[in-house]
This record gives structure tokens, sequence and C-alpha cells, in this order.
């Protein structure tokens, strides 16, 4: 039971942490929530080739994983998988394919809402 | 006569009716600190429509009838439409005063379009051109979101010196017979640019235009800030204000016991999470068309300068790194002839 | 109005006076609060996914994609942007985040059709974050095609 505890308290924090970088940002630059996201794709990506994004995932799990660095530092691991096992072409095809299943759902529920949902008024 | 006063005013020889003013706005105005003034507060943001666009085209149309309706006059008697929104094109003002078959106008002047439309209207009244004149403004805030920040379902936070556009359409019919109140002047503003860069501090962009119009009005017409019971500023918010309070104050005009902002006079923004205040172009056109010239008919104020601030951005321009010119147009409505 | 570069400099001081701060400090624990909550949750969800005896892949995939899927759901029956005005990045930043930034102009901008409103739309605000994703992925994955 402490040790569950202990997981999930190191996931809050990490993530509630990336997540405060992130609001900074926001407040502190006027960057809009766009160029944040692909700063932190950006950035969780290279992150992950110098090796530190791993040990925050082994730390925090899906307190490092979930926030967008994650999905950059996942794009970082396919690239890398891809080329072990088809060469130079894992270049290309290695990011898209590990973005693929984020993406392709973010895709479908996205349409799915299209069709079920209309804007509404805040 | 020559009716052309100092470097950019007009004052009128044959001062011009407000006959009536109509107000139609949604929900949240409906809600706010004004909320007794409007004529029709709806409950439905679309209208009956299905877009937000179509929705401001409706609101436009109601409010447009409505003030002919109050004038107690007809569609046949209105000489000229002057219109004028936010929406790409004015497609706002073309499908919302389709219908009224009408000689139309539509203008541009951002936020400030209902002092361009009152100047303009008033100008062909006492020129002779026209006798009555049907004018107004409309703005939709899921259609001003959706034209020039993000979709509405978007989850962002907004910073604190932002606006919030109104929904609505003021309109009001200008006439050559009628009663008080009357435009007997205005004075038109030139594009001013400060600088201001931050599409989320349009009352910064917009302070200076409406400095320098009201600084020109008082030297065109020789008057003081004391002339008036009320300098009525467009969508300027709390942030806009405390700057245009202080660069007349450095022209030599306190303007600080007299002024007042419709942006803030609409919402409450404790409750209603507007910021810094109300925007649009129904923002001054709803509050003027409800409030101020209530006011006026029960003379509780009898002279008053009306001046709608406008950010002339587009959303191409903002992302091209563009600075936001503004312009604000000053309008005199009193009493007296 | 003297609108010289020195009276712009000028004015632009007195703006920076006068405009409000954001309240960095409320907006910051509100963004840890709410941004740790939905880590916790992909926790949870990682967690019972394990369960099922699927390969450590397959659990980190389909986390995401219930991720996504609440993120669009929550989107579409208009919850998440009250969420998102409340927790800022805290709700932006995880990947549910990411989900609304592609469901919301799909459904906003469905008036305007299906191919070229609900398509063409879609990635408006998530489109760069796949495009430089990419181009991350391509660069570091250049770097460790030469150095492995």
């Amino acid at each position: 039971m402490k040790e569950l505890v202990l997981e999930y308290l190191k996931v809050f924090v990490v993530g509630g942490l990336i997540c405060v970088i992130g609001q900074i940002l926001l407040d502190k630059t006027k960057l809009t929530s766009a160029r944040i996201l692909v700063l932190f794709v950006v950035a969780g990506c290279f992150l992950g080739a110098i090796g530190i994004y791993e040990k925050l995932a082994d730390f925090a799990g899906a307190g490092a994983t979930v926030p967008l660095p994650g999905f950059g530092y996942n794009l970082y691991k396919g690239v890398c998988a891809e080329i072990d096992q088809n060469g130079f072409l894992g270049v290309f095809t290695g990011g898209i394919k590990a973005a693929a299943a984020g993406v392709a759902a973010a895709i479908i529920f996205g349409f799915l809402a299209s069709l079920l949902f209309n804007a509404k008024e805040k | 006569m020559n009716k052309h006063l100092g470097g950019q005013s007009i004052k009128f020889a044959e001062p011009v009716s407000i006959v009536s003013a109509a107000s139609v706005v949604g929900s949240k105005e409906g809600e706010g600190p004004l909320s007794r003034y409007f004529d029709v507060i709806l409950s439905d943001i679309l209208a009956g429509k299905k877009s937000w666009e179509k929705a401001e085209s409706e609101i436009l149309r109601q409010s447009l009838e409505l003030a002919v309706k109050k004038a107690d006059t007809e569609l046949d008697k209105i000489d000229y439409i002057i219109t004028g929104d936010l929406l790409n094109q004015n497609t706002g003002s073309t499908y919302g005063a389709m219908d009224l078959q009408r000689p139309m106008f539509a203008v541009f002047g951002a936020c400030s379009t209902i002092g361009e439309a009152l100047s303009l209207g008033a100008v062909f009244v006492d020129g002779g051109f026209a006798h009555t004149v049907l004018a107004g403004a409309s703005s939709h805030f899921c259609a001003a979101e959706k034209q020039f920040r993000f979709p509405l379902e978007l989850g962002t936070q907004r910073p604190p010196s932002s606006t919030w556009t109104v929904t609505g359409a003021g309109s009001f019919v200008l006439s050559k017979d009628g009663e008080a109140p009357f435009i007997t002047g205005v004075t038109t503003g030139k594009i001013v640019d400060m600088g201001v860069k931050d599409q989320n501090n349009m009352g910064a962009a917009m302070a200076p235009a409406a400095a320098d119009v009201i600084a020109a009005h008082f030297r065109d017409f020789k008057r003081t800030p004391g002339y008036y019971d009320c300098i009525i500023t467009g969508d300027l918010g709390t942030v806009g204000k405390e700057l245009l309070i202080k660069l007349l104050d450095a022209e030599g005009f306190d303007i600080s016991k007299n002024h007042t902002d419709c942006g803030i006079e609409i919402f409450n923004p404790e409750i209603q999470d507007t910021h810094a205040g109300g925007s649009g172009c129904a923002c001054s056109a709803v509050t003027f068309a409800g409030y101020f010239y209530s006011k006026l008919k029960k003379r509780e104020i009898n002279r008053v300068l009306f001046v709608p601030t406008g950010a002339l951005l587009s959303p191409v321009s903002f992302m091209q790194g563009e600075n936001i010119p503004s312009i604000a147009h000053a309008v005199v409505a009193e009493n007296k002839r | 109005m003297n609108q010289s570069e020195l009276a712009k400099e000028r004015y632009l001081e007195l703006v920076k006076k006068a405009t409000p701060n954001s309240k960095i400090l409320k907006n910051c624990v509100k963004a840890f609060i709410i941004g740790g909550l939905i880590c916790c949750l992909g926790q949870f969800i990682h967690a019972v996914l394990e369960r099922f005896g699927l390969s450590k892949t397959e659990v980190s995939s389909y986390t995401s994609i219930i991720l996504v899927f609440l993120g669009a759901f929550f989107t579409g029956i208009g919850w998440y942007d009250k969420l998102g005005n409340f927790a800022g990045a805290g709700s932006i930043v995880p990947i549910t985040g990411f989900a609304n930034s592609v469901t919301a102009p799909a459904v906003e901008f469905k008036k305007e059709g299906f191919i070229l409103g609900v398509g063409a739309k879609m990635f408006i605000v998530a489109g760069p974050v796949i495009v430089y994703g990419t181009l991350a992925s391509v660069l570091v994955g250049l770097f460790y095609f030469f150095t492995r």
C-alpha cells in the first residue's frame, strides 16, 4: 500500500511539475498553447536522445509519459527501434510509426465528436 | 456655411435627431449590470440559426427592424442603411440587412463601427442627402472567437487584460425631424499605431486612438472635458481606461471625473469572468442604444461625447506580426440643439 | 498624436505598468494539481491494462488511446474548455490536451462541411506538433543512425 501511494505521488508530482513549466511559459512569455505544445514535444524528443527522459519515465511512469514531452520521447524511442530493425529507412518511418496510435486516435475520436456534438458557447 | 470645423470635425447646421435606439443582446449580456436597459435578451445564442455567423446577422436584423418600429416609421421611409461588423467582408451586415431591401452602405471600423455609422448617417441627414438613416453594428462572441482566436472548445486561459466580445446588435434611426437627443457634431479619428502587438490587450492598443480623437475634438470645438456629462469610450476596458486618462492628462485634459467605458459598464467581471471588460462592435452599440440613450431621453444626462474605439487588425496581419493600429470616432449627442 | 519610435517606446512602458499580470502562482498551483491528476489517471489506466497481460508497448499505446478518447469526449460535451479555463497548462500539456486541440476545431468547423471544415481544420492547432515532432524525430534518428 505504501509503495502504491509513493508510486502515484511520484506520478502526480512529476506530471504536475511539467505542467507548471508550461504554465509559467504561458503566463510569462505570451506563447500560445500551440507553441508550447510544439516546444514540449521537440524538447521531449531531444531529452530522450540525450538519455534524460528515459530516467524520468522510469522514475515517474505516467507522470512523464502522459504530458506532451512524453509524446516526443516516444518519437525518439520509435525512431531508434526502427533504425535498429530497418536501418536508415527507420529515420523516416520511426517517428510517425511511434506517433501512430495517438494521432490516429485523435483523428478517430475527433471526427466522431464532430459527428455527435456541436460547439457550445462559453 | 462651412460646417467643417478645425482639423477633423464637423459641426452640424441642423442637428440630427436620434429618433430611436434598439438593442438586442445575448444571454450573458442580459445577465450583466445593464440587463434592464436592453430591448431584447436572447436566450439562445444561436438565435434559432445554424451557425454563429448566421446568428449574428439575425441579431442585427432584429435590432434594425426594432429601431424602425420604435421610431414609428416604416422601412420604405429609410433612405439608407449604414451598418458594419467584425466578420470577414462584412458578411454579418450583408446577411443581416439583406432582407430589409433598402439602399445600403456596409462600413468597417472594427469595434468603432457604430461611431463611423452614426457619423456618416448624420452627415447624410444634415447634408440633405437623406431624410432618415438607419445605422447599426453587430458582433457575436462565438463568431469573433472562431475568426480571431481559437475554436470555442479549445481549453485555453484568457489573460487578465483580455476582453470579452459582446454578442448583440445596436441600431439607431437618425432623422431630420424628431426630438432630442440630437447629434450636433462629430470628430473623425485618424489611425493611430503606438506599437502594441498583443491581441490580448486591445484596450492598450486602442487607448491612444481614443486619446487622439478626444483631444482633437476638444481643440476643434474649443471645449473642455467639463462641457460633457459623460465621455463614453467604446471598449477600452479597465486597462485601456487607465491609459486613456493618463494620455489625455499629458495633453492637458482631465477626463477622470466624467469618463466611462461601455466595456466596463456592460459586464460584471467578478461574477462574469470577463476580465478587462466587454469588446466588439456591439459593445458600444448596445450600451449606447440601451443604457446611455435612455439616460439622455430621461434627461439624467444631457451632453455626451460618444467615442467608440476599434482595433484594426485581421487574423492575417496579426499572424504576420504587424502592430495593431487603432481608430476611434467621436460623436456628440446633446439634448439641446 | 506623436507616433515617433521614442513615443512608442514610452507608451509601451506605460502599457506594461497598466497591464495586470496573470496570477501566476495561483495558475501554477491549479496547473500542478490538474496536470498531476490527469497523469495519475494515466498511471491508473496503465496499471489496469497491465493486468490483461498485454505487452509493454501495447499497454502504453492503449493508455494513450484511452486518454485521447477521454480528451475528445470531454471536449465534445463542452467540459474540456471549462477545465482549460481553470487549469491552463494543467490540461493543455497532458495528451488529453492534444486530443482537445484536435477535437475543438473539428467540432467548431463542422459548419464549413466535412471536407474543408472538419477535415482541413482538424489540425490547425495540433498540426504543428506533428510537423515539428516528426522533424525532431528525424534529426535525432539521423544522429542515432550515425553514432550507434
